[in-house]
């Protein structure tokens, strides 16, 4: 089970061409970036995911399977929810299929705590014009607010803001530092 | 549509491109040979250093800056002043038959009289070829103020060669960026166009973007993010007074002034996607001019103030649109390339310059609305925001030279020009100001 979930981030690594710019352009990941954009999957499970199964007098026999099905479904969706930012391709507002998954977390999360408020932050690459780039990234985050609407978060929760390519994630001009850019992020208040 | 391909590259990036071209091999060798043809139709012009009577304020001389405003339109080519026979001041002293021998085809002479706080020009222009004087005038500044009777000077002999109004004494808008340690400073500035005299309008920790300058260069319209999200903001230039004119839900961007000064086309997404509309700035009331699920934005006013370019992906990339008017069903102006956004329009009606794709780089090109054909006119690789002087003789856009952003001006058919020399950071959105009479 949670072999998959990692299974789905290292696609969606993928399809950030995250590590595609590695190998075609032989250059290093910027360390920051990587970990302001992706979490290591394990990160906060130690503490928020298996914290039920230290409780001392809870026996795991005395568990029920479905009792203990659902505890993996609650851990494999927090951990989906510790990703946070959505590639895009040039000149796209298209969600990646990869992406839906970590979407539906998000919206499942939204509809179940409705006093949590997001703001969803449209981003493009620095090539082509700059307004048009800001107008594309509005288009980007709105993707993502329909999206989460459809799958149960309510428009109340949620806030877009473009910055078109005023604030890149990744500085340079390669293909690599492009994909990382063309993005929206989820900033939970 | 026609498409035809020309490369003029600017001075400036010649010798990167001249190793690259090396690398390439001889098919794109040919381009280099272009630019020196370029470069070889500029007009040889000599500007004598003028004589001088009572003390001048210190720095650079009055003829010094009339050569560079010549010689960075790439129209002239100065003839550097050790190079001359003689430094005649008046017409009683210019030999054609020596400035002939130099290839020279016009002669400015001059001198400068300091008369207490003020400096007075007297000037004459000189045609060698036809021996006959084409200009003279006086004129006078304050001392302190040399570099505008220069740019002056520039302006009356650049239109007693070409016809043409000159655009030296015109200013530029433009947005700074510093990055340190994850902070930003992005800083509004105001310039000549040479890049001297930068004052900063407008400091903020928030992107500022798409300055515009009000037909009357006394107002900027801007994008600032300083509240957090895009609002468009008018703000006067002497009493540095600031208003805010656009906030709505979302998008409030590419702000571009009606020809009265009255309104402002600008984008907005408040009924749910990127729409052109109208805002009259007295009663702050918007007409929506456009109507398309698609990104529609990045809208100026033709040169006669009747029609709007703007960029539409309503085709599924960007391409640039024409409304006859307001509310117009748009027609399609570009075809030859998958990506062509951010149209200006020059002030002759004649050509409309944008953002370009050719491959994989992002270039500035024109389209000649009379024939439909499109002209390439620079081959750098991230090249955005074009802007057209108010003549229309030259542009400015921005681009990058080793991963900052620097802006470039080009003579409007591609021809070799200058690069405004980035004082730190990157430099980026110019905007060419108008003639201001």
């Amino acid at each position: 089970m949670k072999l998959s979930v990692q299974a789905k981030v290292v696609a969606l690594l993928f399809s950030a061409g995250l590590f595609a710019g590695c190998s075609t352009t032989g250059e290093n990941m910027d360390d920051g970036a990587y970990g302001s954009d992706v979490q290591p999957i394990d990160q906060d499970g130690g503490s928020t995911v298996y914290g039920g199964g230290d409780q001392g007098g809870i026996s795991s026999s005395s568990m029920t399977e479905d009792e203990r099905m659902e505890i993996e479904k609650q851990a494999e969706q927090a951990a989906l929810r510790d990703i946070t930012t959505f590639y895009f391709d040039f000149d796209t507002s298209e969600i990646k299929p990869e992406a839906r998954d970590v979407l539906m977390a998000h919206a499942r999360y939204l509809s179940s705590n409705p006093g949590q408020k997001v703001r969803l932050e449209g981003h493009g690459d620095e090539r082509g014009s700059k307004e048009y780039n800001l107008a594309l990234g509005e288009r980007r985050a709105n993707a993502v607010q329909r999206f989460l609407i459809v799958n149960g978060a309510s428009r109340g929760q949620m806030e877009t803001v473009s910055y078109g390519e005023e604030k890149p994630a990744v500085m340079g001009s390669t293909e690599s530092a492009w994909a990382q850019n063309r993005r929206v992020e989820l900033v939970f208040e | 549509m026609k498409q035809k391909i020309s490369f003029r590259l600017p001075i400036t990036i010649i010798a990167a491109f001249f190793v690259m071209l090396t690398a390439a091999g001889s098919a794109q060798a040919e381009l280099l040979i272009r630019i020196t043809e370029g470069a070889d139709s500029a007009i040889p012009v000599s500007v004598v250093p003028f004589a001088e009577n009572g003390s001048m304020p210190v720095g650079d001389k009055l003829s010094s800056i009339v050569q560079a405003d010549l010689a960075m339109s790439g129209e002239f080519r100065p003839l550097p002043p050790e190079k001359m026979l003689s430094l005649p001041s008046k017409r009683s002293d210019v030999y054609f038959r020596d400035w002939r021998l130099l290839g020279q085809r016009y002669v400015l002479v001059g001198e400068l009289t300091r008369t207490g706080d003020r400096v007075e020009a007297r000037y004459e222009l000189f045609d060698v070829n036809r021996e006959e004087r084409i200009l003279g005038e006086t004129a006078g500044a304050p001392a302190s103020n040399i570099r505008s009777l220069a740019h002056h000077v520039s302006d009356k002999v650049y239109e007693a060669i070409t016809g043409a109004p000159g655009a030296f004494s015109t200013k530029l808008a433009y947005v700074t960026l510093e990055r340190e340690n994850g902070k930003s400073r992005y800083r509004l500035q105001v310039s000549d166009i040479d890049g001297k005299r930068a004052g900063i309008r407008l400091e903020s920790k928030e992107p500022i973007l798409s300055p515009a300058w009000s037909p009357d260069g006394r107002k900027l319209a801007y994008v600032s993010f300083e509240t957090g999200k895009p609002a468009i903001f008018v703000h006067e230039l002497s009493s540095g007074q600031r208003t805010k004119v656009a906030d709505f839900p979302g998008l409030n961007s590419a702000p571009a002034w009606s020809q009265d000064g009255q309104s402002l086309l600008m984008t907005l997404s408040k009924d749910g996607n990127a729409e052109i509309y109208q805002m009259n700035l007295q009663s702050r009331k918007v007409t929506k001019l456009s109507n398309h699920w698609a990104i529609d934005t990045e809208a100026a006013w033709d040169s006669a103030g009747k029609g709007i370019f703007f960029t539409s992906d309503r085709s599924g990339g960007p391409q640039i649109y024409y409304m006859a008017k307001p509310g117009a069903e748009p027609r399609r102006i570009t075809f030859g390339s998958r990506y062509n956004a951010r149209p200006r329009p020059d002030n002759t009606g004649k050509y409309v310059y944008y953002v370009h794709q050719r491959d994989r780089a992002f270039t500035i090109a024109r389209t000649n609305l009379e024939t439909d054909e499109e002209t390439v006119l620079t081959r750098t690789e991230s090249d955005e925001s074009p802007s057209v002087s108010p003549n229309g003789r030259m542009l400015i856009y921005a681009t990058k030279q080793s991963g900052e952003s620097v802006l470039t001006v080009i003579s409007a058919d591609g021809g070799a020009a200058y690069s405004l020399p980035a004082s730190e950071g990157d430099v980026r959105d110019p905007a060419w100001g108008p003639i201001v009479r």
